[in-house]
């Protein structure tokens, strides 16, 4: 068990390292870090005594070793667009973006998974079929059209809800928070929903497939052939076996919620990181750029560590074979 | 040949499914719109002397418009019909060359990777499994933003469909390659690969000749849903304002425009070109389900 975890961390850590390589590699060869920082009158001299400074006349890896020094102090530079320190630009932005993550997570996974029993359980059934259809158009849906239909019917036509921005905020040591207001959750309601959807229709769909998969499987033929009573057979026995791949599919979408909050953020206007990253895609402000992905990376990597651990918590015979 | 075709379950099937008949209609559809735009299309987009000021913010027919323009038109007095045919054609395009590309790569990489095994298949799939982790929309924005900054902006401008395609190919090219190796392993072992090895045939001939045609469909199945996907994030990125820009609009920048027009009343300049790229997604999606339980008959 202690061999797993350092193994995963190890190969985590490389993870980084390749992502920390990637993102000095955007900032040291993506345009000229020089010319950005310097205007049109600055002259030969001072951008020659500029580079220096920077050390970038410097071996390449000791360029990459102090950058990867500085970013684990947690000096990630400058932006090229706003001239702040990047740290403050991103660390400002998280808040939002993991609050509007979270709770759209949670709608998809506490709507999602039972759904997806349901129609695994009733896999003829008209209610089934017409679930099924519906998350087949929310599929081809792109995430920026529901939030415009979403904006459209409760922003727009019933005037219910806000529909940019984050509405009324508290500060909580460091984190700005939007649950705690109930101007907050107003605002947070169309953006969760927009950001839930897609990964609703993933979660039911999964857990749907893999829910038939193992009804049909031999053991749950033989339980059924004991007489064991249905209720157990499919909350105990077949939910059980299909929590492996689930837990798989919360890590990867994970991923997704990250990705789409890109979308989300836009067409609502939420001040969080994937704003911030379109808005430096834009201004070709490759710091922020780069700072943005090691963060990202950095999120993804947590969330698969901790849902292999989680495997080896889930599955007994995971703990054997490793232990063995 | 052609009996044969009709004969053949595939085709059974479709003519027993209502949905994926509809679906394929629809598709026809759109695609026919799209190739013939410049004969089926009143107004050129992208000509500014084809329309006029005078006919701006036109509704559709229904509600009062004018014949000329069926579903009325946007503020420049462009004809909707016109922008979203000459949009979906832009779009298709894109997304079509983007399949393409990925599906090239994708497969021959995935081809090479299951028929050599080993170091080289070890190294594709590491790259494929961390690509995997990177939803395809955020590699496509990185692959964009960085050709941002390596070109020099008049370069960039004109370069933006090639850049566009580039990039949904490159965050679209791991299905096909993982699809494709998983069915090589199951294929190489068979008799008739191992006939082929043994005969000293040259391995491109083997995969190509043998291999490819015998895995051909998971990989129509895949092609279908990426089709879909490759529009989608197409639209998304012209939405976003990272893709092309609103001198060529394709049906996200379409979209995206129309949004202006969300509190003001002209419905039909944002509405028109969203359920336009809707249908058209669903409807090859539809096809691609009705193509998986084709090809799985466990499913059926």
């Amino acid at each position: 068990m202690a061999f797993f975890i350092l193994k995963r961390l190890i190969q985590s850590i490389f993870v980084m390292i390749a992502v920390a390589f990637l993102a000095f590699s955007l900032f040291r060869f993506v345009g000229d870090p020089v010319s950005q920082m310097t205007g049109v009158e600055t002259s030969a001299e001072d951008s020659a005594r500029l580079r220096e400074e920077l050390g970038l006349n410097d071996a390449f890896i000791v360029q990459f070793g102090r950058f990867t020094r500085n970013m684990l102090q947690g000096d990630f530079g400058y932006s090229y667009r706003t001239r702040q320190p990047v740290a403050d630009m991103i660390a400002s932005r998280i808040p939002a973006t993991l609050e509007l993550g979270t709770v759209a997570l949670l709608i998809s996974l506490l709507v999602g998974i039972p759904t997806g029993i349901f129609t695994a359980l009733r896999p003829r059934g008209f209610v089934t079929q017409s679930i099924l259809l519906t998350t087949l158009v929310g599929v081809s849906i792109p995430t920026f059209v529901i939030g415009i239909m979403l904006i459209f019917l409760f922003g727009v036509q019933l005037g219910w809800l806000p529909t940019f921005g984050r509405g009324g905020t508290v500060q909580i040591g460091g984190w700005t928070s939007s649950l705690f207001t109930f101007d907050g959750w107003r605002a947070l309601i169309l953006p969760a929903l927009t950001l839930g959807v897609y990964q609703l229709t993933l979660t039911m769909r999964l857990v749907r497939a893999e829910m038939m998969e193992v009804l049909r499987s031999d053991f749950i033929r033989f339980a059924t052939a004991r007489g064991i009573p249905y209720r157990s057979l499919y909350f105990r026995h077949a939910l059980a076996n299909t929590m492996v791949p689930v837990i798989t599919i919360i890590g990867l979408q994970f991923g997704g919620v990250i990705a789409f909050s890109i979308v989300t953020e836009s067409v609502f206007q939420w001040p969080g990181m994937g704003l911030l990253f379109l808005e430096s895609i834009r201004f070709v402000d490759i710091p922020v750029m780069g700072v943005y992905l090691v963060v990202i990376a950095f999120f993804f990597v947590l969330v698969n560590m901790i849902v292999d651990l989680l495997y080896v918590a889930i599955d007994p015979r995971l703990r054997v074979r490793e232990d063995g | 040949m052609l009996a044969r075709l009709f004969k053949s379950e595939p085709v059974y099937l479709f003519f027993r499914s209502p949905a994926a008949m509809l679906a394929a209609i629809v598709a026809i559809l759109v695609l026919g719109g799209a190739i013939f735009a410049p004969l089926l299309a009143s107004t050129d987009p992208y000509d500014l002397s084809s329309f006029s000021l005078m006919d701006g913010l036109l509704p559709p027919l229904w509600e009062g418009g004018n014949p000329r323009f069926l579903l009325g038109t946007d503020d420049q007095g462009r004809d909707m019909i016109s922008a979203i045919l000459y949009g979906a054609r832009l779009s298709l395009t894109i997304g079509l060359m983007a399949m393409a590309v990925a599906s090239v790569l994708g497969v021959g990489l995935g081809l090479a990777a299951g028929y050599f095994g080993g170091r080289f298949d070890a190294i594709v799939m590491r790259i494929a499994d961390i690509q995997l982790a990177l939803p395809a929309i955020l590699t496509a924005l990185l692959i964009d933003g960085i050709s941002r900054g390596v070109l020099p902006p008049a370069i960039h401008q004109d370069l933006r469909v090639a850049v566009l395609t580039l990039a949904i190919a490159l965050s679209l090219w791991v299905n096909f390659a993982r699809t494709a190796r998983a069915s090589v392993f199951v294929e190489r072992n068979k008799d008739y690969v191992q006939a082929a090895m043994i005969m000293g045939q040259h391995p491109v001939r083997v995969m190509l000749r043998h291999i490819l045609p015998n895995i051909m469909g998971p990989l129509l199945v895949i092609m279908t849903v990426d089709l879909a996907s490759a529009i989608l994030l197409e639209a998304t990125l012209s939405f976003l304002g990272i893709g092309l820009p609103a001198d060529s609009p394709s049906l996200g920048t379409l979209i995206r425009i129309g949004m202006q027009f969300l509190l003001s009343g002209e419905w039909w300049i944002l509405w028109v070109p969203t359920l336009f790229l809707v249908a058209l997604v669903v409807s090859i999606n539809v096809l691609g389900d009705f193509l998986r339980d084709v090809f799985n008959p466990r499913l059926r």
